[in-house]
């Protein structure tokens, strides 16, 4: 293949579907850097968001994996999902925003850059899942951690300088861990793959990991887990994630953060299968369940004792991913299917409690867990969506998170009986904290309203969401239980 | 991989990895912040020497070019950047605090040799074992420098240092696509903590003399 | 014929060290003294000043046992045999088969505690003081110094030093990276067995930086003359092993042609006052180091000593 080819190549790759999925949100990003009417850029910014999410929704009809892109069926199914995360945010920001604005913590130069780095970080994101290219993943992870970092920076208060500060330390000390795990990775694939592109390819890597050189693949292994484990939110380098939480502005935790945790642990899904083609690398499953399972436990003894309400949603995140990480750990197809069906619906109801978490903050004018109370009283419909919601993250039926809490536990009991016990315990206890805080929260003595409030079409994308993880856990369609099989299958 | 093979050169190439590890012990032995940067900037241009050597061993340009990257972003702007800082916020001659030099050291001299051993089976398929191990090594004294220093600037260095590792580790894998974007890249990770601590600590003077902040300490206090 | 060739390369070889000794010393002095902006004595002044020395009738102290009366020259005797083992500008000296680096530094060891013992003999607080901190030093110098002693025999397979010189000449040694690693420890070593800066400050007028000062003190005439006529030894000795080790090429052996012959000796002067020049300048260009500080250093020392046998160990092992 000769330059030119290989270029034009490239270029065709750029303008089929994957690559208009990640190339709408950076020019919208630019674009929105020199909008300065205020009005104009959130309608943009959702309006971006949204051609991305319909794009990201042909990509399953288009698989490729090019020089620079991958859209196999897993790639699909997360980008779907994160573009989708970031069409309800983006439009529920437009009334979130307006009332910051009006309440003084933002001007009209910082909302510019808000709306700018959440287009910067929902491409990067975006790049980061349907790169080809272990090193890109690595580097657009950077960047989207970078802006996540700023992002949590903009409303300039002391608390969100020193939030930001100490997620860039953490984790920066996991991106770092994580470029070295995929300096080693290349290490392992030279033997097999030559050295050059294909041993950096998502799309090669598996095929071939079968000849990769054990202990660099270990030694990988290590790195990266922890590396990415530290984006995913697992211990021990997770104590960013509540600090960057509480500080930002909501949409963007939300969106940003709540999507790194989804890439990062797409990520460990992707090495867990390395590893077990290997036959001379250690089992991976027994390190990811042990990560995972700690930070479920950690979360769940500690959620009782938040009292910021932002926070106290992160120690729950936290948990979940921790949930995700050790359905992934477990293994199979059924324990895969669930971890990632897992991911898709507690993203979908944390971006919905969310968005009403930041309507009661805002209502509130403070996000101390004892100064709300009473919402299902005063504010009937937010306190309906954030009950249900709440109801969904602590495991219980309808919703679809009861489905897959207990697909991953009868899957513990079949494959790893001994696990069972400490998982089940973990999530009770978060059940219980979750259902404690539901009663202070929404019933409880009503509190009085300090500042306005968005209005029921803020609530909009949170009843979508939650209407979402009601359908797919009741009844999910045949034809996406069959893909979703099908991607578990495929996948370790 | 290709290019000039000689034992003398693989030599060489690893002398000036294993300076950069040396001058990673000089840096946990540094006490004074501007030593401290001044060490920071010695390893950088010793491991831009480090790239650019690679890159003629490899016969690769590109890695050339990162070493010509490296020189000017980690060997003058940074530590260029973190003496006015340092300067201004009159903390250069600042001691920074640890426990005891020895313990540091001898736990140092462990991680390296975890190191060796963790890089050695790479030998087995002809892999760079020896720049691996460096580099390694030099990644997890970055890291026990931030563990052992808990003060904010020392803790900024223990960082850049251990982005020194990874950039050793990338310069030194025989035949890297990308290694000079993703030298960039690490780069670009550094100057923002930089920046970052400069926005920070500026603010945090500022704060200092902050109403709110002196009417909640009162509150503490009582 | 070997044989009469090696004893005339010794004698030569021990000739040249005497005389040079005290010039060397001198050549550090002059050089540091114009680099701080001073005039600076003559290259020859150590030279007179131990001629004056030796002239002059040695006050003893009342309680001075036998041991304070001979320690000088049994220091003096110890470090001249290891100098005699020290190749210089050729290798292949009759005391080549002798010449194991752990023989020269016991016998360092000998002269460097017999200077201590005598420092405690006479009951001085001064001289107690510095054999003590000599001793203190000696705890982490010497083990450094047996770990570089280590790493270079698993470089060349033996701890003889005209076979490691050898080996390292023909450029036979393994990675450069230990070697590096070894020539860092053993500078350390070098710098606190020599008392030089920032560990000692030889013309020290205050105790509290006294090191090799204060174990001198109660010395005077010909004792005193042999003391710093072992210490510019010493510096001689030290500074040719590191030309021999780290600086192998350019030496002679019994097998060369005439060129290397004639160039032996020009090479072996320059290596000499390179190294002298770099002692200096180092000298000149460092603080003095808090004496509680210097275990630090050497401890350092030891690390890096380990560090080199270690990786060098394991490379070798595993390769």
């Amino acid at each position: 293949m000769n330059e030119l080819s290989l270029l034009t190549g490239m270029l065709r790759e750029l303008v089929s579907a994957p690559g208009l999925v990640v190339l709408v949100p950076f020019a919208a990003a630019a674009g929105l850097g020199f909008v300065t009417d205020a009005r104009l850029g959130a309608w943009i910014n959702g309006a971006a968001a949204t051609l991305a999410f319909l794009l990201a929704c042909a990509l399953p009809w288009e698989p490729i994996a090019g020089l620079l892109l991958l859209a196999d069926p897993l790639a699909a199914f997360m980008a779907i999902l994160t573009s989708f995360l970031g069409m309800t945010t983006a439009w529920f920001s437009q009334g979130y925003m307006q009332v910051e604005v009006q309440a003084g913590r933002f001007d009209a130069p910082r909302l510019r850059l808000y709306h700018a780095l959440f287009q910067a970080g929902l491409g990067c994101m975006l790049l980061a899942l349907l790169s080809n290219n272990v090193a890109v993943t690595w580097g657009a992870l950077e960047a989207a951690t970078l802006v996540s970092v700023l992002a949590v920076a903009l409303p300039r208060t002391e608390d969100a300088a020193r939030a930001a500060s100490r997620q860039f330390v953490l984790c920066g000390v996991g991106l770092a861990m994580a470029c070295f795990g995929t300096t080693v990775l290349y290490l392992a694939a030279v033997p097999a793959l030559g050295a050059g592109v294909p041993a950096m390819s998502w799309s090669r890597l598996p095929a071939a990991a079968a000849a990769f050189n054990p202990a660099m693949l270990n030694l990988a292994f290590v790195f990266l887990l922890l590396g990415y484990g530290t984006k995913a939110g697992l211990v021990p380098l997770h104590g960013w994630l509540p600090d960057s939480q509480a500080a930002g502005p909501l949409p963007v935790s939300a969106v940003l953060s709540g999507s790194i945790l989804n890439v990062a642990l797409v990520v460990i899904l992707r090495l867990r299968g390395l590893l077990d083609a290997n036959p001379g690398a250690i089992a991976p499953g027994l390190p990811i369940m042990a990560l995972g399972l700690a930070s479920l436990l950690l979360a769940a003894f500690s959620l009782g004792a938040q009292r910021d309400v932002k926070r106290f949603f992160a120690g729950s995140t936290i948990a979940q991913s921790g949930v995700a990480a050790f359905a992934f750990g477990l293994g199979g197809a059924g324990a895969t299917f669930a971890g990632l069906l897992h991911l898709a619906l507690h993203t979908l109801t944390r971006a919905a409690i969310l968005q009403c978490v930041g309507a009661a903050v805002q209502l509130n004018g403070g996000q101390r867990c004892a100064g709300i109370g009473g919402l299902l009283l005063r504010h009937r419909a937010l306190g309906l969506t954030l009950a249900a919601g709440m109801v969904a993250v602590a495991g219980l039926p309808p919703f679809g998170l009861f489905t897959t809490l207990f697909l991953i536990l009868s899957g513990t009991v079949d494959r790893a009986p001994w696990l069972a016990v400490p998982l089940a315990l973990g999530l009770a206890v978060a059940g219980w904290a979750m259902a404690e805080r539901l009663l202070a929260l929404c019933l409880g003595p009503p509190t009085p309203d300090r500042g306005p409030g968005t209005g029921l079409p803020a609530l909009v994308p949170a009843w979508v969401q939650l209407a979402l993880v009601l359908v797919l856990g009741l009844a999910m369609p045949g034809p996406v239980a069959a893909w979703l099989a099908a991607i578990a299958g495929a996948a370790p | 991989m290709g290019g000039h093979h000689g034992a003398f050169s693989l030599d060489v190439a690893h002398l000036l990895g294993g300076a950069v590890l040396v001058l990673s012990f000089g840096l946990l032995y540094q006490r004074r912040l501007g030593g401290l940067i001044n060490a920071y900037a010695a390893q950088s241009c010793v491991l831009a020497a480090a790239a650019a050597w690679q890159g003629w061993v490899q016969s690769a340009p590109a890695l050339v070019v990162t070493g010509l990257i490296v020189l000017g972003g980690a060997g003058v702007a940074i530590p260029v950047a973190l003496h006015r800082i340092a300067g201004r916020l009159q903390f250069d001659r600042a001691v920074v605090t640890q426990p005891g030099i020895f313990p540091v050291m001898a736990a140092g001299v462990a991680l390296v040799l975890l190191a060796v051993l963790l890089a050695a089976p790479a030998a087995a398929q002809a892999l760079p074992r020896e720049d691996l191990a460096l580099a390694l090594a030099v990644v997890l004294l970055g890291q026990l420098m931030m563990i052992v220093r808990p003060a904010a600037p020392a803790q900024l260095v223990g960082f850049l240092s251990l982005l020194s590792g990874l950039i050793l580790g990338i310069v030194g894998v025989p035949g890297m696509r990308l290694a000079v974007e993703l030298a960039v890249a690490v780069l670009v990770l550094a100057g923002a903590a930089v920046a970052g601590v400069y926005l920070l600590r500026i603010r945090a003077r500022f704060e200092e003399v902050d109403a709110g902040r002196l009417e909640r300490l009162g509150g503490a206090a009582q | 014929m070997t044989t009469l060739l090696s004893l005339a390369l010794l004698a030569v070889h021990l000739a040249l060290l005497l005389t040079l000794a005290p010039v060397l010393a001198g050549i550090v002095r002059w050089t540091k003294s114009r680099l701080m902006g001073r005039v600076g004595a003559p290259v020859f002044q150590p030279w007179r000043d131990l001629q004056r020395l030796a002239r002059k009738q040695p006050v003893l102290a009342e309680n001075a046992s036998w041991l304070f009366r001979g320690a000088p020259t049994i220091a003096f005797a110890a470090t001249l045999a290891a100098a005699a083992l020290v190749p210089g500008f050729a290798l292949g000296m009759a005391t080549a088969p002798l010449a194991d680096l752990l023989a020269i530094a016991g016998l360092l060891a000998l002269a460097r505690c017999t200077l201590a013992l005598a420092g405690l003999d006479t009951g001085t607080a001064v001289g107690g003081l510095g054999a003590s901190r000599e001793m203190s030093f000696a705890a982490f110098a010497e083990p450094a110094m047996l770990l570089v002693i280590f790493t270079l025999a698993l470089l060349a397979g033996s701890t003889n030093l005209d076979a490691i010189a050898g080996a390292l000449r023909e450029g036979t040694a393994g990675p450069l990276f230990p070697l590096g690693l070894a020539l860092l420890a053993m500078l350390a070593v070098a710098i606190a067995g020599n008392g030089r800066a920032p560990i000692d400050n030889r013309a020290a007028l205050a105790e509290t930086g006294m090191v090799h000062a204060a174990l001198a003190l109660a010395y005077s005439g010909r004792h005193l003359a042999l003391i710093e006529a072992t210490a510019a030894l010493k510096l001689l000795l030290w500074l040719t092993l590191i030309a021999a080790i780290f600086l192998p090429f350019g030496t002679a052996t019994p097998e060369s042609g005439l060129l290397v012959w004639l160039l032996a000796l020009p090479v072996w002067g320059l290596k000499l006052g390179g190294l002298a020049m770099a002692l200096a300048l180092f000298e000149a260009g460092v603080a003095g180091m808090r004496v509680f500080r210097v275990p630090e250093l050497l401890g350092l020392a030891v690390l890096l000593g380990v560090l080199a046998a270690v990786l060098l160990a394991v490379w070798q092992g595993l390769a």
